[in-house]
C-alpha cells in the first residue's frame, strides 16, 4: 500500500511557496521584531542582521546572518523562517540548510559572492528563491532550480517604482508571449537568454511556473495592494515596516491590504493613521546604488 | 447548483477553487467578507498560515460568523491550516495562542514534522468513501509543514493515516501515546439531527490533480443542500459567479510531480 515518503520533491518545494500565497513576508532582525511580525499576521519572516535600508546606510559587505540569531528567531516564532545567502555563495546556503531554515533567499541585497554564477539550487533539499527584473532573469533562476521567484525592486528604498517596473516587465512579457507563434519562441528565448522549454511553459501557463512575490520598496498598504493587482502572489516587506513610526500597526495594515487588495474601501480603512512611513530614497538621485543590477 | 465557498484570506485558496470549478453543478465563491460567507452552502478552509488566517478573520469580525456557519451544520472542509482552525485544541501555536474556531473534537499539533526540509509527499491508502469515485487504492498526499492529529474524540472517524518513519518518531514524550496518525482525517456525521459533516485533512490535496477529495466534499454539500449532483452541467467558467469579481490576475500554477518542473500525470 503506502510507499516510502519522499522529501524535497518539486511539488514539496513549490508547495510551501503556494501556502504563503496571499501573504506578507517580513524582514526582521531580532526576536522582538519576529514576534511583532507574527502577531501582525506575517506568513513568514526573513531573518537578517540589517534591514536593507541599514545596509544602504552603513555600506560595507553584507553577508549571511549569524546562525545564532537565525536559531533564536526560529525558536521564537511558529511561522516559517527564511534567511538570505549571498548570490553564488553555496556554502552559506549549505549552512542555512543545515540550520533548518524553511526557505533560502539567494539575494542581491547581500553583496554577491560570485558575479557570474548563481548557486545550483538543484543540489539542495531546502527550497531556494531568487530575485528577477524581467522574464528572462526569472526563467534563468528557475532553470537553476529556484522554487519561488520575487521581482527584485530596490530593497531599502521605500520606493515602489522599481518593484512596479520589474513586475510589469515579467507580467507584460508573459502577456506578449500569448500572442506569439510557436516558431517565434525560439528567437524570443534567445533574446531574453532563457531556456526555450521554460518560455514555452510560460506561454502555456500564462504565468511563471512557480510562485511569484514582489519585493523591494513596498512600504504602505497601498503599495502592497498595487503589487497584488499587478498580479503577484504575495509581497515581501523589508525596511518598510521596521523603519516606520509604528511597525506593529503598519505590519497589520499591510497584511490586511494583501488579503483585500481588490477592495478600495477596506484599503482606505487600513491605511488610516499609520504614523510615519519610512523616509525613502529617490532611485534617480545621483550616486544611487542599484542592488537589482548586481546580478543577471 | 450549489455554491461552495473557499476562505480566501490567505493561502492556497485559488488551487482549491480551480479544482472545485471542475465539478459539475458547483459554483465557487472566494470568501473574504461576511456577505460572501452568507452566500455559500459549504466552505473550504485552505492551507496556508493558520496564524495569518486567524488574525485577518478576527479583524473583520469573521470568527463569530464562521462559528455560526459551523453550528448551522453546513459542510466544511479544512486542509492543513484549515484543520488547525477547526480543531478544539492545538499545541505548538504561537506564544499567546491563536484563535481557533473549534468545534471539531480533535487535538492537533502544529508543524508537527518540523522545518520545511522535513516536508514530504507520499501515497496513502484511500478510505472507503473515496473509492466510490473509481480512483486507485492509494492517493497522493503532500505534507507541507503539516500538523498532526494527536487525539480524536468520539464521533470522529479516521479516514486515513500515515505511519511515522523511524526518523520522524520523536524520542521526546509528546509522541508516546501515538503511533501513527498524523494524517488525519475525519468525516463526521453527527447523530443528533444537526448533521454536521466535516472533513479535515492535514495534508494538502489541492496541489495535486486528484479531484476525488473535492468530489467527496461536493457530494456532502449536495446532500446537505438537498440536491444531487447534476450530471449534465456545463463545467463552470472560471469566473466568480456570485461576486462577479474578475480580478485581472494570471492563471494558477500547474500540478507538479516529483522532478523539477515536471507536471504530475
Amino acid at each position: 500500500m503506502a510507499q516510502q515518503p519522499q522529501q524535497a520533491t518539486f511539488a514539496v518545494k513549490v508547495g510551501l511557496a503556494q501556502m504563503l500565497k496571499g501573504g506578507v513576508i517580513m524582514d526582521v532582525t531580532n526576536v522582538e521584531e519576529a514576534r511583532i511580525a507574527e502577531e501582525a499576521g506575517a506568513v513568514a519572516v526573513m531573518a537578517l542582521e540589517r534591514v536593507p535600508a541599514d545596509i544602504r546606510k552603513n555600506g560595507g559587505v553584507a553577508r549571511m546572518s549569524d546562525p545564532a540569531m537565525i536559531k533564536a528567531i526560529k525558536a521564537a516564532v511558529t511561522i516559517p523562517v527564511m534567511a538570505k545567502a549571498r548570490i553564488g555563495h553555496f556554502v552559506e546556503a549549505q549552512i542555512l540548510e543545515a540550520l533548518g531554515v524553511d526557505y533560502i533567499d539567494e539575494s542581491e541585497v547581500l553583496t554577491p559572492a560570485d558575479e557570474v554564477h548563481h548557486t545550483n539550487k538543484h543540489n539542495f533539499k531546502v527550497p531556494i528563491l531568487c530575485g528577477c527584473r524581467d522574464l528572462g532573469e526569472a526563467l534563468r533562476r528557475i532553470a537553476e532550480g529556484s522554487a519561488m521567484i520575487r521581482t527584485k525592486g530596490e530593497a531599502g528604498t521605500g520606493n515602489v517604482v522599481e518593484a512596479v517596473r520589474h513586475t510589469r516587465a515579467v507580467m507584460g512579457a508573459i502577456r506578449a508571449l500569448q500572442t506569439m507563434d510557436e516558431d517565434e519562441l525560439y528567437v524570443y528565448a534567445k533574446e531574453i537568454r532563457a531556456p526555450v522549454e521554460l518560455v514555452k511553459q510560460c506561454k502555456q501557463l500564462g504565468r511563471l511556473p512557480v510562485v511569484n512575490f514582489a519585493a523591494g520598496g513596498v512600504s504602505t498598504p497601498a503599495d502592497a495592494a498595487l503589487m497584488m493587482q499587478l498580479g503577484v502572489d504575495g509581497v515581501f516587506v523589508g525596511s518598510g515596516i521596521f523603519k516606520s513610526g509604528d511597525p506593529a500597526k503598519r505590519a497589520r495594515a499591510i497584511v490586511q491590504a494583501v488579503t483585500h487588495y481588490n477592495n478600495p474601501t477596506i484599503l482606505g480603512e487600513v491605511s488610516s493613521s499609520l504614523g510615519e512611513a519610512m523616509v525613502g530614497i529617490d532611485c534617480r538621485q545621483e550616486g544611487f546604488q542599484s542592488y537589482a543590477n548586481r546580478s543577471e | 447548483m450549489v455554491a461552495i465557498g473557499v476562505l480566501a484570506l490567505q493561502g492556497s485558496f485559488r488551487e482549491h477553487a480551480a479544482l472545485l470549478r471542475r465539478l459539475p453543478g458547483v459554483s465557487v465563491v472566494e470568501v473574504r467578507t461576511p456577505e460572501e460567507l452568507m452566500s455559500v452552502q459549504g466552505l473550504v478552509i485552505p492551507g496556508g498560515e493558520s496564524t495569518t488566517m486567524a488574525l485577518v478573520a478576527e479583524r473583520w469580525g469573521l470568527i463569530p460568523l464562521l462559528r455560526d456557519f459551523l453550528s448551522s451544520g453546513k459542510p466544511i472542509w479544512g486542509t492543513c491550516a484549515g484543520m488547525i482552525f477547526l480543531a478544539e485544541r492545538a499545541e505548538g501555536t504561537k506564544s499567546g495562542g491563536q484563535a481557533l474556531l473549534g468545534g471539531l473534537d480533535i487535538a492537533v499539533s502544529r508543524n508537527f514534522f518540523g522545518a520545511q526540509i522535513n516536508s514530504f509527499e507520499t501515497q496513502l491508502g484511500a478510505p472507503e468513501c473515496l473509492r466510490k469515485f473509481g480512483g486507485e487504492d492509494v492517493f497522493r498526499a503532500v505534507f507541507i509543514r503539516a500538523p498532526a492529529v494527536l487525539q480524536t474524540g468520539s464521533g470522529v472517524e479516521e479516514l486515513a493515516h500515515y505511519t511515522l518513519t523511524e526518523q520522524e518518531k520523536d524520542p521526546a514524550e509528546r509522541l508516546l501515546h501515538f503511533v501513527c496518525v498524523p494524517l488525519l482525517c475525519l468525516c463526521l456525521t453527527s447523530t443528533g439531527g444537526c448533521g454536521r459533516l466535516w472533513v479535515c485533512v492535514s495534508f494538502h490535496q489541492e496541489p495535486t490533480s486528484d479531484l476525488q477529495w473535492h468530489q467527496l466534499f461536493a457530494d456532502m454539500v449536495f446532500a446537505h443542500a438537498g440536491q444531487t449532483a447534476v450530471e449534465q452541467q456545463a463545467i463552470q467558467s472560471s469566473q466568480d459567479a456570485l461576486t462577479g469579481r474578475t480580478p485581472a490576475r494570471p492563471a494558477d500554477l500547474p500540478v507538479y510531480g516529483k522532478q523539477h518542473l515536471a507536471l504530475a500525470q
